[in-house]
């Protein structure tokens, strides 16, 4: 008898797209994303890179070849000024204050500036030795990069600075030893100048070799660490949150309110409408209003609980909120409407947005930031609408950009919404005549 | 020259290699009500469509009142009651015919005016506030009528409007058709139930495979299918042996154990009583039936079963 049940279920199963496309194929594409986000595939070049601005105020030799050190360690992606545009002259070479700027702007998620002193008296084994501490001036919406820059700043200073670290070894030594011979301290000084000669040769060496990873113990370099984007905040991730899962939900919600077409067209009032004086484009807009309406009131009261409860700045970021969630809206509303006209019956609907808003939720930075993306799944997040939503609530709450700074990601929003609508009206003339 | 209401002209509508409608043609006068019948499969439905405006032709042309059916002018003159409850589940009456009203073009006075003479017309002005799907089959089918009639067409299609309700509901609806009539609209009905198309339409359209196979009254069509014969069952009793051949040799069938003849006059049942006792077999009980419309149908359509 177990065996009869076990049958029917398979065969059912097995006729029913919907079913068997949420138990096979779902979990194989979720585990294809996330084992592409954790790098469990590609090679190691597809491996996230931390992208730091570069300031060098010092200007001294030691600094320089610190700043090359740093472009040569291959899990930064070190820059001294912004890239240049074709056919614009180079630009200047970050400041402090531009590469403060360009963090806050999200350009990079940290900056690093070596200090005026820093070359005199750069590393020590031990606290305080009236040393000039490096600042790190980073943006906390990406936690991890602040942590890993620190790391690898005190492993490129191993590598690239290594004739400063013997020379204070020295003084320990000396201070320890009771002193040295004149002869003694002659040879060391002798050394300690060929070897830096030879850090010389090998920084202008055009085929270096990239420094091998090495013991990553901290404290030989001060380091000065300010997060320059949310320092004032209350509540420095709610924002991202609210963005990430409302867009999420708000794909769910778009797809099974644009689904009552599906409802309406098997119970036969969408024939009835049809036969009155309703056009099919203009059952569709209403339709698409209504699923739009939906997802702008649902958003609004997932950040209004936001603000009362987790203490998300809303009103005093109410104009940029307003434009972010009114074209988001419209995005999702319309990718719903497409999923119902393409889709042949509710079950069918259902598994297929399903598969879809969780994929794109995963790939868009809904439930994985994407800054700790490798760069191809960056990339496909631009698909997605959860990014751009998510890009452009963090302007919003996070860099206080104007409402002009949402231009990129209302446009992509609105232009793609308006043509998923165009598809989705092409589709549905298969409701229109029989 | 005054339009008629409906002309059917030649109409043809494939779906694949099937061919649903193959050139049916057909007029439809004022005030009259005319019955499409027809078995499962046999056309209507996509008939009905087309009337509808939602079948897009092959060939030939369909016309409400001189407007090509698909255009906004047709539907403004035509009221359409599908099969299906095509009603929204979840809104309440009065809710449901204020949409579609307005999806009709109804607004401020004409709609509320138009809602309260539907829920009278339904009988359902006492639960103008329940939900559809708190509602009887028999309320729901007569709220799927009136929802179709908001706007006041004068031309009317209800597509088998008694389908899965009790006979009291049945009769209200017969009320609410026969109560169109007298006001004017000319009705199109379709039903499998031979005794509402013959006591609510003036004239009678059979459709087969796609074509029409018969069109008139009632008289007309026993007249064209009968002549002036009358129909004779006879049933048997005990286990009849040979029956088949018995009844062939007098023009009859035999189904269940039950005769079937065709008589010209009621005095040959006494020749077909003697013939009987004649060769042994017992006839306990007798009828004589003046064919009726379901014995057109079947006559015309065949007793096989179909979809």
């Amino acid at each position: 008898m177990i065996a009869v049940i076990v049958r029917t279920g398979f065969k059912a199963l097995r006729r029913d797209r919907g079913a068997f496309l949420l138990s096979f194929i779902l979990p194989i594409a979720f585990f294809s994303i996330f084992a592409t986000i954790m790098g469990g595939m590609g090679s190691g070049s597809a491996t996230a890179r931390v992208s730091v601005l570069v300031v060098d105020e010092d200007r001294t030799v030691v600094s320089e070849r610190l700043v090359r050190g740093l472009r040569r360690e291959p899990s930064l992606a070190a820059s001294t000024r912004p890239a240049t545009k074709k056919g614009q002259p180079i630009a200047p070479e970050y400041t402090a204050a531009t590469a403060e700027a360009a963090v806050k702007q999200g350009v990079a998620p940290a900056a690093l500036i070596i200090p005026k002193g820093f070359g005199a008296n750069p590393v020590a084994f031990g606290p305080g030795t009236g040393r000039q501490p490096i600042r790190i001036l980073h943006d906390s919406s990406d936690p991890v990069a602040a942590q890993m820059l620190a790391g690898l700043l005190q492993k490129v200073v191993m590598t690239s600075l290594p004739d400063s670290m013997a020379s204070v070894g020295m003084k320990y030594f000396e201070s320890a030893s009771g002193g040295l011979t004149p002869q003694q301290r002659k040879d060391i000084e002798s050394n300690l100048s060929k070897f830096s000669d030879q850090m010389r040769q090998r920084d202008q060496s055009a085929n270096a070799p990239p420094a091998n990873n090495g013991n990553q113990a901290g404290g030989m370099v001060a380091i000065d660490m300010r997060d320059v984007v949310g320092e004032n905040k209350r509540s420095p991730m709610v924002a991202f949150s609210a963005a990430g899962i409302g867009v999420m939900f708000l794909l769910f919600t778009a797809s099974a309110s644009a689904g009552s077409l599906l409802n309406e067209a098997e119970c036969g009032t969408l024939d009835r409408i049809l036969s009155a004086r309703v056009s099919m484009t203009t059952l569709l807009a209403g339709k698409m209003t209504f699923c739009a309406l939906l997802a702008f009131l649902q958003l609004a009261l997932m950040f209004l609980w936001g603000a009362a409860v987790f203490h998300l700045e809303l009103f005093t970021h109410l104009p940029g909120f307003l434009v972010m969630t009114a074209a988001t809206s419209f995005a999702v509303a319309s990718f719903g409407i497409l999923l119902a006209t393409i889709s042949r019956s509710r079950g069918q609907q259902a598994a297929l947005s399903t598969l879809l808003i969780l994929t794109m939720s995963a790939i868009g930075g809904s439930m994985f930031p994407r800054f700790l993306m490798p760069e191809a799944m960056k990339t496909a997040g631009l698909f997605t609408f959860n990014a751009w939503a998510i890009d452009g609530y963090t302007k919003v709450f996070w860099r206080d950009e104007p409402v002009s700074h949402l231009a990129p990601q209302v446009a992509v929003l609105i232009g793609s919404g308006m043509l998923l609508f165009l598809i989705a009206r092409r589709f549905a003339r298969k409701w229109e005549y029989q | 020259m005054a339009t008629i209401p409906l002309r059917i002209d030649s109409v043809v509508k494939r779906f694949g290699e099937l061919t649903a409608v193959a050139g049916i043609s057909l007029d439809v006068q004022e005030r009259t009500c005319l019955g499409l019948l027809g078995p499962n499969g046999a056309g209507k439905s996509t008939l009905i469509r087309g009337i509808a405006g939602r079948v897009r032709l092959d060939s030939g042309s369909i016309e409400v009142f001189g407007q090509p059916a698909d255009s906004a002018a047709a539907r403004a003159e035509l009221g359409w009651a599908p099969q299906e409850l095509a009603l929204y589940p979840l809104l309440t009456c009065r809710e449901n015919l204020e949409a579609f009203g307005q999806y009709q073009g109804l607004r401020g006075q004409a709609l509320r005016g138009a809602i309260e003479w539907c829920l009278e017309w339904a009988a359902l002005a006492d639960r103008a506030g329940t939900t559809v799907k708190s509602l009887s089959g028999g309320m729901q089918r007569r709220l799927n009528m009136a929802a179709g009639l908001i706007h006041r067409p004068r031309l009317v299609l209800l597509d088998e409007p008694t389908a899965g309700v009790d006979p009291q509901a049945r009769n209200r609806i017969f009320e609410m058709v026969e109560e169109l009539r007298t006001e004017g609209t000319t009705v199109i009905y379709t039903t499998h139930y031979m005794e509402e198309a013959e006591r609510l339409c003036d004239r009678i359209a059979i459709v087969d495979h796609g074509r029409m196979i018969a069109l008139g009254t009632k008289e007309e069509l026993v007249a064209q299918s009968f002549g002036g014969r009358s129909d004779v069952l006879m049933r048997f009793a005990g286990t009849v042996q040979n029956g088949a051949e018995w009844a062939a040799l007098r023009g009859g069938t035999v189904e269940d154990g039950v005769g079937h003849f065709s008589v010209e006059q009621p005095t040959e049942i006494a020749s077909l009583l003697d013939a009987a006792a004649r060769d042994g077999l017992e006839a306990i009980d007798v009828t004589l039936r003046r064919p009726n419309l379901e014995s057109v149908f079947l006559q015309l359509t065949g007793r096989g079963l179909r979809q």
